[in-house]
């Protein structure tokens, strides 16, 4: 009865930040974020957001290893996802594709665009950023 | 300016998984419970509100809170809905709670309910993911038990808290619900089977994860000044407190606190005038065994890195230090989640009335019940006391 509808709108619409890690920054308080903000956390109605591209470096903050997932990663499970510090500042949830190399808090790693799941036998592939240990 | 609330009656559906009741009759069962012991006659009844969390996502049917309404035979009585995910319930009554407090109604139903279990699991994952940044956190298939792993396991980097630490506070929680009739779980378990439990996202086993659950909560509120007309032992509501914080994690000033939970804290201690001393016995929200051990160091009872070792050495069990989760809390009662908020409150009455029977904590004085909504985006907090 759950399904989760219609995700490629979900894709298309952040497609921009997804794909090419282009987030912002508030010219008025020099605050970097990505996924990038509509309006700056700190200054509110006087935020002044600017766009800007991650580099996709940055290091582990935690993570784990789902084995239970929602109905759309059925067929991904094990898969390990963590919160990632960029250098520029902000954290970001992501998958990490281990790649044969123990991760731990404070492991260096670096986003690429990977593919992230199938929809449905001879539905779309969805690509997404992932992180890899560097 | 604002009138003092009392709760004077208290009703609860048992939890569980309930094949044979739907959203109607979980309903029921706790609302008519709740007006019995408030000595009421549906037609007294002028507002209700109504905590549910996806009742859509589970059974298909939006629209509870009316539906709850005219369940209970109320005529035709405003009723509003209120959702904010796993603090639906907990938000409702603080809805409820300002309605009478600011004298636009006198007698108020506050009902939360979940139906949870006619879908698979996975799908109920989906559902429930719903509380995080859709966007950025379920669209990745980042699940909740996913999110609190990843506190926990910063938790436990940062201040060296074990994976048996929050084992224990499943087996306390099993404990206290052996003694509780309204129970999903009457099984006592071991930290060792906890330790041995299914991996759902490491460092968090199946039994350290709440249950799926269908359960109903309904508590009536009414005015302190003619609370006793109804019932001999009202109790006061002494303070009704909520923040809000982002939706997703990640950005979040760090993973280790719940910081909304400590803004509704400070603001709930302050209108009651109590400090966490001060708290005899208090439900909090222990969706997962992580969540708890945050829970006991951000509203104060403990020092942050603290709260694992204390429930090891059986600092939290019913009359001990401070007696938390006696109704056998989320993970031991059952969380269904609309209903969880408001039986909290339940509990902090039967608590502090002196009716929790094996569970009775001597002497309680002051009760605080904690319902969070997500990972952490919303806090709601309430502190109780017996009206002299
Ligand atoms: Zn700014």
């Amino acid at each position: 009865m759950i399904t989760m509808e219609k995700p490629s709108a979900s894709l298309w619409r952040k497609i921009k930040p997804r794909y090419n890690l282009s987030g912002n920054i508030c010219k008025n308080c020099s605050t970097a974020y990505f996924p990038p903000r509509i309006v700056c956390r700190k200054c509110g109605r006087n935020s002044k957001m600017e766009s800007m591209t991650f580099s996709g470096n940055g290091e582990i903050i935690s993570f784990t290893e789902i084995r239970v997932p929602p109905d759309t990663f059925r067929d991904e499970a094990p898969y390990t996802v963590g919160v990632v510090k960029l250098d520029e500042g902000p954290l970001v949830e992501g998958h990490i594709l281990e790649n044969g190399i123990k991760i731990d808090i404070g492991t260096k790693v670096k986003a690429a665009f990977r593919k992230m799941y199938v929809d449905g036998e001879e539905g779309p592939i969805y690509y997404h950023y992932k992180f890899e240990p560097v | 300016m604002s009138r003092d609330v009392a709760i004077i009656g208290v009703g609860l559906a048992k939890f569980g998984e309930r094949w044979n009741a739907g959203l109607k009759e979980l309903m029921a069962e706790a609302g008519l419970q709740a007006l019995e012991d408030a000595n009421l006659k549906s037609d007294d009844v002028e507002m209700l509100y109504g905590g549910t969390m996806a009742s859509g996502r589970f059974m298909g049917q939006e629209h509870v809170a009316a539906l709850m309404s005219d369940q209970l035979g109320f005529k035709n009585i405003p009723a509003v809905r209120i959702e904010n995910a796993c603090a639906s319930g907990g938000s409702a009554l603080r809805q409820g709670y300002i309605s009478v407090a600011s004298d636009i109604h006198d007698i108020v139903v506050v009902g939360g309910v979940e139906k949870m279990t006619d879908v698979t699991s996975s799908e109920a994952t989906t559902a429930l993911g719903g509380a995080g940044d859709q966007e950025w956190e379920l669209f990745q298939g980042i699940t909740f038990p996913a999110l609190y792993a990843m506190m926990a396991k910063r938790h436990m980097y940062e201040y060296g808290t074990t994976e048996e630490q929050l084992a224990a506070v499943s087996v306390k929680n099993h404990e206290n619900a052996m003694k509780n009739k309204y129970a999903q779980f009457h099984k006592r378990l071991t930290i060792d089977e906890v330790m041995k439990s299914k991996m759902v996202s490491d460092p968090l086993k199946l039994l350290d994860c709440s249950p799926i659950s269908d359960g109903a909560a309904a508590v009536v509120l009414a005015p302190l000044e003619i609370a006793r007309k109804y019932n001999d032992t009202p109790i006061k509501i002494v303070a009704s407190a909520q923040a809000s914080d982002t939706l997703r994690l990640a950005e979040r000033d760090n993973l280790t606190s719940i910081k909304a939970t400590s803004i509704a804290a400070e603001k709930a201690y302050k209108q009651a005038g109590v400090t966490p001393k001060d708290i005899n016995v208090a439900e909090v929200h222990d969706c997962f065994t992580i969540a708890e051990i945050m829970a006991m160091e951000d509203l104060g009872f403990y020092k942050k890195g603290e709260a694992g070792k204390a429930v090891m050495n059986g600092e939290t069990a019913i009359n001990s230090k401070i007696s938390i989760n006696t109704s056998g809390g989320l993970k031991g009662c059952g969380h269904p989640v609309g209903a969880t908020g408001v039986k909290q409150a339940v509990e902090a009455v039967w608590q502090l009335r002196g009716d929790a029977g094996e569970r009775q904590v001597n002497g309680a004085e002051v009760a605080l019940t904690h319902n969070v909504g997500g990972s952490g985006a919303t806090a709601v907090v309430h502190i109780y006391k017996r009206a002299n």
